[in-house]
């Protein structure tokens, strides 16, 4: 009969593969957000550190406080993931304060990159600026946005919960905002090696 | 496709494939170890632009953990992780052919 | 049960007349759409033409303006491959993928008819240019920086950025759905190397789509910033590098060609085995040849940069690959004749037009070839020799194979034949005009005579073969006119169809013609190849799925409602899009119409995602 590649979870749905419709959108979604941010990068690395006049990335960057946002959202990765364990366990109760909890860490998150955007501003880099500017707040603008509209899907699947909305049998719906979280997720983990890192150590420009 | 034999680091799993909080909880540890240990390096200033490399490899492995445990590429279908791979592998070639082109690495 | 009660409307169920046509999500009727829009707006492209080639028909003539010469050919490129080829080859994948694979309909139903619906309402923000304020002016690859707001004031180049942003969403929305589609919901037994050679090229178009279109999106998006925000992506006098604006949309613009021609190929791979009764010679070379072309055609962008100066290490490794992209093409062209060689060949029009895009698409290949060595395109580069090139692949390539489609596909779709007289008539009339107008492009190109230039001196030694284009144009327009009034008479009174009128061999010939809502009343289950081939004449019968809907005449298939979010989606951005556009010149109404675009649209998701595919209590008997 049909090839299947069931998961491993046990789950087998009436596909040619075995696997779900959606999951599988998701993951092609996923695949082509990664040339979105990969061209993206590219751009900021291409121009980096050929401004022509500052301020430039040591002049701006705070590396302890972006660690901290950093830390803030790989934990809120680790809280997705918990969200979605306690429904799959049955937890409705448990899943909701892990959901909201993913959610708060999103909103700290993107606090810092607010507080940060307007740091900068402040110390003369805008959009316009020069290279710097314009490269560093397009791709991490364009990332914060990623994370904004992951807030609000995970609050709508939070809020949907209250009313039942949010059973064992849908962790499917929450899985795949977990997908979406943790893919922005680990494009952070690029952003802040790539720019925020190689971009203020001596030696690298 | 076979299953996986990742099955054995599960432990005390309820539904066989998946990971126990415990273990997300490991991931979360190392991830944060990680991220400790590149912003400790990044104050060793001697290392010049040798620090690309660890950082490069130290950050791949955040990345992995995430995609293999949180994302749970680990112990679903290889076809996840082949279009993920597939869109990773040719942002990455494109990335690096940009730059070649741009004489970035002259 | 919804948390937040949302004054949603009651879930429609007009089962006929235009609101039908609005809230379906039937492929089929989606696939109509994408036909009837692609092809109006393939005359306007059209007609865009019959302006240059008038303008040009002569030396010295100003029957148009420098500057609305300039929108013409624009705005005819961007529309001919974003608005007229891209969403033909939709019509196709939306009509003939299910009934190819077995399926009942798409993945996600309502967002194919979302990516109608946006790619309608790109088509109209493009087009609302001309009216508005001027058609975008810089060629259909947009150059930096002749398209930043320096010197490109107007609101043209904004028009063009977000008529593709929005054409783009719908592409990827149509591509996602296709991958998912063909991967996931073939018939029992369809192993990916059993599946329909159009399907194959579907499936890798669609990887192509996914992986291709974000990098324009970007490059696009930086494009609006400069000339919204004030940023300096492509301005030099901040240090920056407008080749980085080339390097951007040729890493899209390549893989897009592959986009353009793949679908071609693919209805090509169907016909010729039909009309010559024998199976694709080499089915898995031709498989094969279509997935290294996907992967090669990444690695190739640069030849439509040899003479912008990236130094001869550049030019020399583009080169290589560019000579090495054509192996895998030529091996298709094997495949195909091949697959004609000791075959019973019958020349109905649709297997004229195959024939005569191989024929075309050789060529194009050919002049091709001619430009992937550096230094010979040193010569042709931004002539009217690559415009021949284009012209042959993409008219001689993609709209010979569409046309061809049109003529294979037509009884199935319609129920009734096309002429076979007017269409050998069509058919010999375009080849030839076609050969007409873009044949003497090589001379006057390889004489000198640049691209996008308004008019030209007499006495360069371009006379002659300009004015031979220009009859050749307005042939091929009388060609194309014939085409439609095939059409339309056919679908009025054309001879009636049976389910398999050609003898055909894959699994929408075993369907009635038209076929039902529910396209199979049993799944079937397939064993092999061209499977209904098989079972007619193989003994290798399809026998349905056990317990599958349909037993009782079709009465029990569910199939998935009527909608109308994909529509009001679209409407948002189309909505937000305007306000985006108007950002710069009308500040705050601008960034508010953008916001209020946006809700309409996250609204219409919303209530979508709570939507249930198939409403338990709609009442509609099915």
């Amino acid at each position: 009969m049909a090839e299947a590649t069931a998961a491993i979870h046990g789950e087998h749905e009436e596909t040619s593969t075995g696997l779900n419709n959606r999951k599988l959108l998701m993951w092609a979604f996923l695949g082509s957000d990664c040339m979105f941010f990969g061209t993206l990068i590219a751009t900021y690395v291409v121009y980096q550190g050929k401004s022509l006049k500052g301020p430039f990335p040591i002049d701006v960057f705070n590396i302890p406080i972006t660690s901290v946002s950093t830390f803030v959202l790989l934990m809120s990765s680790m809280s997705m993931v918990l969200a979605y364990a306690a429904l799959r366990q049955g937890n409705v109760k448990s899943f909701r304060i892990w959901i909201f909890s993913t959610a708060f860490l999103g909103m700290t998150f993107l606090g810092f990159q607010v507080f940060e955007f307007r740091d900068f501003v402040h110390e003369g880099l805008t959009l316009k600026t020069n290279l710097f500017g314009t490269t560093f707040f397009t791709l991490t603008g364009l990332h914060g946005a990623h994370v904004t509209l992951g807030v609000i899907w995970l609050l709508s699947l939070g809020f949907h919960s209250f009313k039942g909305g949010i059973t064992p049998d849908k962790h499917l719906d929450v899985d795949l905002a977990a997908l979406y979280w943790h893919f922005v997720d680990v494009v952070w983990i690029i952003i802040f090696t790539v720019v925020y890192l190689f971009g203020v150590f001596p030696g690298i420009n | 496709m076979a299953q996986e034999s990742g099955t054995e680091a599960q432990g005390a799993a309820v539904h066989s494939g998946h990971p126990t909080p415990f273990t997300y909880f490991k991931v979360a540890m190392t991830l944060s170890i990680i991220t400790a240990v590149e912003v400790g390096i990044f104050y060793i200033e001697d290392l010049g632009k040798g620090i690309i490399p660890i950082l490069v490899v130290l950050s791949a492995a955040k990345f992995a953990l995430v995609a293999m445990f949180y994302m749970h590429l680990r112990y679903d279908s290889r076809i996840f992780t082949g279009m993920f791979v597939g869109g990773i592998a040719l942002a990455i070639s494109v990335t690096l052919a940009i730059l070649g082109l741009f004489q970035f690495f002259v | 049960m919804t948390s937040i009660s949302l004054p949603i409307p009651k879930r429609p169920v007009h089962p006929t007349g235009v609101w039908s046509w609005i809230t379906t999500v039937d492929h089929k009727r989606i696939g109509i759409l994408y036909g009837v829009t692609a092809f109006i707006m393939f005359i306007t492209g059209g007609l865009e033409a019959m302006y240059i080639r008038a303008q040009l028909a002569r030396p010295a003539q100003d029957l148009v303006s420098p500057e609305v010469y300039n929108q013409l050919f624009t705005m005819h490129g961007t529309t001919m491959i974003f608005l007229a080829i891209m969403p033909m080859g939709a019509a196709f994948f939306n009509y003939i993928i299910p009934l190819q694979l077995g399926a009942r309909d798409v993945a996600f139903p309502r967002l194919n008819a979302f990516s109608y619906w946006t790619f309608l309402a790109g088509a109209v923000m493009l087009n609302l240019s001309w009216v508005l304020g001027g058609a975008p002016n810089a060629g259909w690859f947009g150059y930096a920086p002749l398209t930043s707001s320096a010197f490109n004031p107007g609101d043209g180049i904004d028009f063009w950025i977000l008529s593709l942003q929005i054409l783009g969403i719908a592409s990827l929305a149509a591509a996602f759905n296709f991958v998912v589609t063909i991967i996931n919901m073939r018939a029992p037994g369809m192993l990916l190397m059993r599946m329909p050679l159009f399907t194959w090229m579907t499936l890798i178009t669609s990887l192509l789509l996914i992986l291709a279109f974000p990098v324009i999106t970007v490059a696009l998006i930086q494009l609006l910033f400069d000339r919204q925000f004030g940023t300096n992506f492509f301005v030099p006098a901040a240090g920056a590098s407008p080749v980085l604006w080339q390097h951007l949309f040729w890493i899209f613009g390549h893989p897009e060609v592959y986009i353009l021609i793949l679908p071609a190929m693919g209805i090509v791979s169907e016909i010729i085995p039909t009309f010559s009764k024998k199976p694709i010679f080499g089915y898995p070379v031709v498989v094969l040849s279509g997935v290294i072309i996907a992967f090669m055609g990444w690695m190739v962008w640069s030849h439509h940069m040899f003479t912008v100066g990236l130094g001869p290490v550049a030019n020399s490794v583009f080169a290589l690959t560019t000579m090495a992209i054509a192996v895998p093409t030529g091996v298709k062209i094997f495949n195909w004749i091949a697959t004609m060689w000791r075959g019973s060949i019958e020349f109905k029009t649709a297997m004229l037009f195959a024939v005569g895009f191989i024929w075309l698409f050789i060529i194009g290949g050919l002049s091709g070839v001619m430009h992937s060595s550096a230094a010979s395109d040193a010569q042709q580069q931004d002539t009217y020799f690559v415009v021949a090139h284009l012209h042959y692949v993409l008219f001689g390539g993609s709209i010979m194979a569409l046309l061809g489609g049109i003529y294979y596909w037509f009884p199935k779709i319609t129920g009734r034949l096309m002429n076979e007289t007017v269409g050998k008539i069509n058919f010999w009339l375009v080849f030839i005009a076609m050969n007409i107008t873009f044949f003497p492009m090589h001379f006057s190109g390889l004489n000198g005579m640049p691209r996008r230039i308004y008019t030209y001196d007499s006495g360069m030694g371009w006379d002659l073969w300009n004015a031979v284009s220009s009859a050749g144009a307005f042939m091929l327009g009388a060609g194309i006119l014939l085409f439609l009034y095939n059409v339309i008479k056919s679908a009025r009174s054309g001879e009636v169809a049976s389910a398999d009128p050609w003898d055909g061999r894959t699994l929408e010939w075993s369907i009635s013609s038209p076929p039902p809502e529910y396209n199979f009343e049993q799944i079937p289950t397939v064993h092999g190849r061209d499977p209904f081939w098989a079972q007619k004449y193989g003994g290798v019968a399809m026998v349905p799925v056990a317990g599958g809907s349909g037993e009782d005449g079709g009465h029990s298939i569910h199939m998935p409602q009527p909608s109308y979010w994909p529509i009001v989606a679209s409407i948002g951005i189309f909505i937000g899009g305007f306000g985006v556009l108007y950002i710069n010149a009308a500040s705050w109404i601008g960034v508010g119409v953008a916001v209020i675009g946006s809700l309409i649209t996250m609204i219409a998701v919303y209530a979508w995602s709570l939507e249930p595919v198939n409403d338990p209590d709609d009442g509609a008997a099915h």
